[in-house]
């Protein structure tokens, strides 16, 4: 192709290891275009990430690299670190996942990027700080003058990966590298970053080599997309020929596993079995042929080539002309089932008013308290009997802090918590420690950091039912047991977590959770420490075991379309606060609550014909300490519908937290939803005049 | 050493498979380091020396040749005689039995006393952590050369009381070290999955934070044995340790600085044993933390 801005040609890295060389770059082939935006997507160890890294000279020096990457004709690979530095920077920019260690935490704001500028040109100083300012007010920061005299840590996690994009397009770069840009960030604030990046990319007129493992992201913002499997480029495709009639199994596998919070109904959910291949114990075919539900003999012989099959669609694989026009539900078995409905009975866990506050110190030598932290207020909720109930939120809502207090089986700061039954702040310690401990159970976001990796499995499994005061001999016969309910091989015995990939791994802290036969099991962030066509098959087995063991589960998730398949009921938290709880289906069909509706209006659809025809609410800000709470509705301040109310509704919204209350009853209506929302806007009580918006209906 | 550190350390039981792997990959890692080899190759050479020197001259320790006072070294002497008439080579022996048993010791219960101190301080926190530091800062700053001195000296240089003595002034500074690594290690996932189990404290201490602490206290033992030689050697270099008519390395040095001009062999082959054990331990606790250290990068290439 002539005309590309970068072009790559059989790029193959290499790196060593103990137990010989991994090849993390296989032969990978690719142009981008001016103004294009490519997404390179992959699952972890798929080798996108050294690609990119290749492209700017960053690979660690004992990385071997062969191949070709030119910039505009000329070659990069093989330059010395001096001209390196004269095209980094200058004619690519890189913004990183992390933004926290990204920025240097000691330099002011306006200082980094007016040194990002000054090292590329001649402007003074003055000139350069006066650029910076222009770049922050470019990335959507308000008040930049004041703000660029600020450090990286007076700054959000969303600010600052502004700053970071800002850096990358100081010096109006040809091509920006975003590696998982929003990966780090909350769902809401993911959505202003995208943007920021189209702005980005508008200003500068680069190309764009997006790095990401979530479709939803590459549906809204990418031109084109490359899938990468096992260090290999396996299909190329329009992003919307690709999410039309994509032709590999593996691409048709990670649409169909991704889960979408806005289907009109609840669509199967498809897991790819297995796990992908270790990079130093390849099979000798296409890689994907052991987790390939199409697969044939001949895929297990050669790896297969990637060949057109239709203008700019390549693909390989040998199968192509098969998949196209398959749904992924058609080719890959298991679909998820529906949860089973609640039974009204007696609630395992009733939690009343739970608070929690952590005392904010300053000082080392005489250390006082400056302030209080509201990490979690006044939160309410029961769970029945087989019911799967769901905290949402984003990052610093509270969420984790609620379940931890209520798993430590303690008597809670404020409030009471039940569980089976029996209060916690009367029940004497010694029968929490017997009865109330084995009954209830956590799983852990990371399996890697929740498992002991100097314990083999066998002490892993047992050491919840020793804790509990199981005989040698039934836990001996458990944990066999166990292993066998969450599928996995018996002989995994003696070996230690590290033998495990991530899927696995979770299923192991999953059986430890199921070790003691507990009634409720909590789940923190069950799946979103896992790769996506994983997550699958993880969340078919907790449904499973719930069916199965009539298992109550509580779980914690900041992802609304992971939420979507497995909750019976849902609460979605904000700044500690519970702002609107129901069944799952009326919480997605009707969001009642604004932040709700942003909350799910912000998860970016699979689909990018939908995606890009729908409007969506992106909320201002990021949510706000919980230290210095506003007197009046946690979310006023960022709320999307307060300024379109009444002004004396704005006022109340100010200064009077509202209560959660069903909003049907007070509008007259008999039929009783379930669903009870914080909020003086939604079907305001017959007291104050109602507010002319049409709040209700879908965004 | 490495294997035997490693298992015992590690704290692990069964799964022979994996095990090996490990213990294999930590073996490879600590063979690619010269320097590390050549102190496991010295040191065996040394506890073997140790271990069957006597082998090599008829003359036991305490035996006196009075026919051969302060004699150079010769076909029936090797390494020469001292004023007493004493053999130098089955002195040395016995010198270095007696410092390799005291430094072995000191260094394994010292490090028992830290770990279990250090650890247990971190895991629990509060009341018990700011008593046991407060403890552990007062102890580090009072100057215990000079109790030890004082100490052994009113006990008339028994090695036994030594090794005790020894042993309480020395835990004080690795338990501090173990202290501070495990404040990290409390905060790890695991520990709070165990609590949130309902493990008790010190189960927890014992198989979650303990095992982790395995590549640090393997290096600060082999490092450790070489602070006990020398100030064992101090010790009885000034007359405050091992007491005549019992020899360890240190009383030897003394007794051979005096007549360093006159009997340079009196004080050459203790010195030469001395630096050899010390140079050999050190070069081995490098290799070690080399190896066991997976951020490193030393033992990386590949």
């Amino acid at each position: 192709m002539t005309g590309a801005l970068l072009s790559v040609r059989d790029l193959h890295v290499t790196f060593p290891s103990e137990r010989g060389p991994v090849e993390a770059v296989r032969g990978v082939s690719f142009d981008i275009h001016r103004g294009r935006t490519l997404a390179l997507v992959g699952e972890s160890g798929s080798g996108k990430s050294a690609t990119a890294m290749a492209a700017v000279g960053l690979l660690p020096p004992n990385a071997k690299i062969t191949g070709e990457v030119s910039l505009d004709g000329r070659e990069l690979l093989g330059l010395s670190d001096r001209q390196w530095s004269g095209v980094r920077g200058k004619r690519i920019g890189v913004v990183f996942q992390d933004p926290l260690s990204a920025l240097t935490p000691i330099l002011s704001i306006g200082r980094q990027l007016a040194d990002a500028v000054r090292v590329h040109t001649d402007l003074s100083k003055k000139q350069a700080w006066t650029r910076a300012v222009e770049l922050l007010d470019l990335v959507g920061i308000a008040d930049p003058a004041t703000r660029a005299q600020e450090f990286p840590h007076q700054f959000s996690g969303g600010m600052r990966q502004r700053v970071v994009i800002a850096l990358a397009i100081a010096n109006d770069p040809d091509l920006i590298i975003a590696d998982e840009p929003t990966t780090a960030l909350d769902v809401t604030v993911q959505a202003q970053i995208l943007d920021v990046l189209e702005v980005a990319k508008a200003e500068t007129g680069a190309g764009v080599l997006l790095i990401t493992h979530d479709l939803g992201v590459v549906a809204g913002h990418a031109d084109d997309v490359a899938v990468m499997y096992a260090g290999r480029i396996v299909e190329r495709a329009p992003v919307k020929r690709l999410y039309r009639a994509p032709a590999m199994p593996y691409t048709l596998g990670l649409i169909g596993s991704v889960p979408d919070p806005h289907a009109t109904h609840r669509r199967p959910l498809v897991p790819i079995d297995g796990e992908p291949p270790s990079p130093l114990d390849r099979p000798p075919g296409c890689p994907f042929a052991p987790r390939c539900p199409l697969v044939v003999d001949a895929c297990r012989a050669a790896e297969p080539e990637l060949i057109p099959i239709e203008d700019e669609h390549t693909v390989a694989c040998i199968r192509a002309e098969d998949v196209v026009g398959q749904r992924p539900d058609e080719v890959f078995e298991g679909a998820l089932a529906a949860p089973a409905r609640a039974v009204d009975a007696e609630p395992v866990l009733r939690v009343r008013g739970l608070g929690k506050t952590f005392p904010i110190t300053k000082g080392t030598i005489a250390r006082r308290q400056v302030g209080t932290l509201h990490a979690v207020s006044d939160v309410s909720f029961e769970i029945g009997p087989g019911e799967t109930f769901c905290l949402v939120g984003e990052s610093g809502s509270g969420k984790t802090t609620t379940l931890l207090e209520i798993l430590r089986l303690r008597p809670p700061e404020t409030g009471t918590v039940e569980v089976l039954g029996r209060d916690l702040a009367t029940t004497p310690a010694r029968e929490i420690a017997t009865e109330l401990r084995r009954a209830v159970q956590l799983v852990m976001q990371d399996p890697q950091a929740a498992l002991d990796p100097r314990l083999p499995v066998f002490d892993l499994l047992a050491e919840p039912m020793r804790a509990a005061g199981f005989e040698a001999a039934a836990i001996r016969t458990r944990v066999t047991e166990l292993l066998d309910l969450v599928g996995l091989p018996p002989d995994s015995l003696d070996r230690f977590p590290a033998a495990f990939s991530g899927g696995q791994r979770q299923r192991l802290a999953i059986a430890r959770g199921l070790a003691t036969k507990p009634r409720l099991l909590a789940l923190d962030e069950p799946v979103s420490a896992l790769d996506v066509s994983v997550q699958a098959s993880v969340l078919n087995l907790l449904a499973h075991l719930k069916n199965e063991l009539g298992l109550v589960l509580l779980v914690v998730a900041h992802d609304l379309a992971v939420v979507r398949h497995i909750a019976d009921r849902i609460a979605v938290m904000y700044l500690g606060h519970v702002i609107e709880t129901g069944p799952a289906e009326q919480l997605f069909a009707a969001p009642r609550h604004p932040y709700t509706q942003a909350l799910l209006s912000a998860v970016p659809i699979p689909d990018p014909e939908r995606e890009r025809a729908r409007r969506r609410i992106v909320l201002s800000g990021e949510q706000p300490s919980a230290a210095a709470l506003p007197a009046g509705c946690v979310f006023a301040d960022r709320c999307q519908l307060r300024p379109t109310l009444s002004e004396e509704l704005q006022n109340r919204c100010r200064t009077q937290r509202p209560a959660l209350r069903d909003p049907d009853e007070v509008s007259g209506v008999s039929e009783v939803s379930g669903v009870d929302v914080a909020c003086h806007a939604v079907n305001p009580p017959s007291d104050l005049t109602r507010a002319a918006s049409g709040k209700e209906g879908r965004p | 050493m490495t294997d035997v550190g490693g298992d015992v350390l590690g704290g692990a039981v069964g799964a022979p498979s994996l095990r090996l792997g490990r213990s294999r990959l930590y073996l490879r890692r600590f063979a690619r380091n010269r320097g590390a080899l050549v102190g496991v190759v010295i040191l065996v050479l040394l506890i073997g020396y140790a271990a069957i020197g006597t082998v090599f001259t008829p003359w036991s320790w305490s035996d006196q040749d009075f026919l051969a006072l302060t004699q150079e070294p010769s076909r029936l002497h090797p390494l020469g005689t001292n004023q007493g008439g004493n053999d130098m080579l089955a002195q040395t022996v016995h010198g270095l039995q007696r410092s390799l048993v005291i430094a072995l010791s000191v260094s394994v219960l010292t490090l028992l006393i830290a770990v279990v101190v250090g650890a247990g301080a971190a895991y629990l926190g509060g009341r018990v952590e700011r008593m046991t530091l407060m403890v552990i800062h007062f102890l580090l700053v009072v100057p215990s050369f000079l109790i030890l001195a004082l100490v052994s000296n009113q006990v008339a240089g028994d090695w036994r009381v030594l090794i005790v003595v020894l042993t309480l002034f020395g835990w004080m500074f690795t338990a501090r070290v173990v202290w501070s690594v495990s404040t990290s290690l409390r905060e790890r996932d695991y520990v709070l999955a165990a609590e949130l189990m309902g493990v008790s404290s010190w189960r927890i201490v014992v198989r979650h934070i303990i095992p982790h602490l395995g590549a640090l206290l393997i290096v600060n033992f082999t490092l450790g044995v070489v602070t006990t030689v020398l100030s064992e050697t101090s010790l009885s270099f000034l007359g405050f340790g091992v007491k005549t008519p019992d020899v360890s390395l240190g009383s030897l040095l003394a007794d051979g600085a005096g007549t360093i001009s006159s009997a340079p062999w009196l004080f050459a082959s203790p010195a030469a044993l001395l630096v050899l054990l010390t140079v050999s331990m050190t070069l081995i606790g490098d290799g070690l933390r080399d190896a066991l250290d997976p951020t490193s990068t030393a033992g990386g290439r590949g």
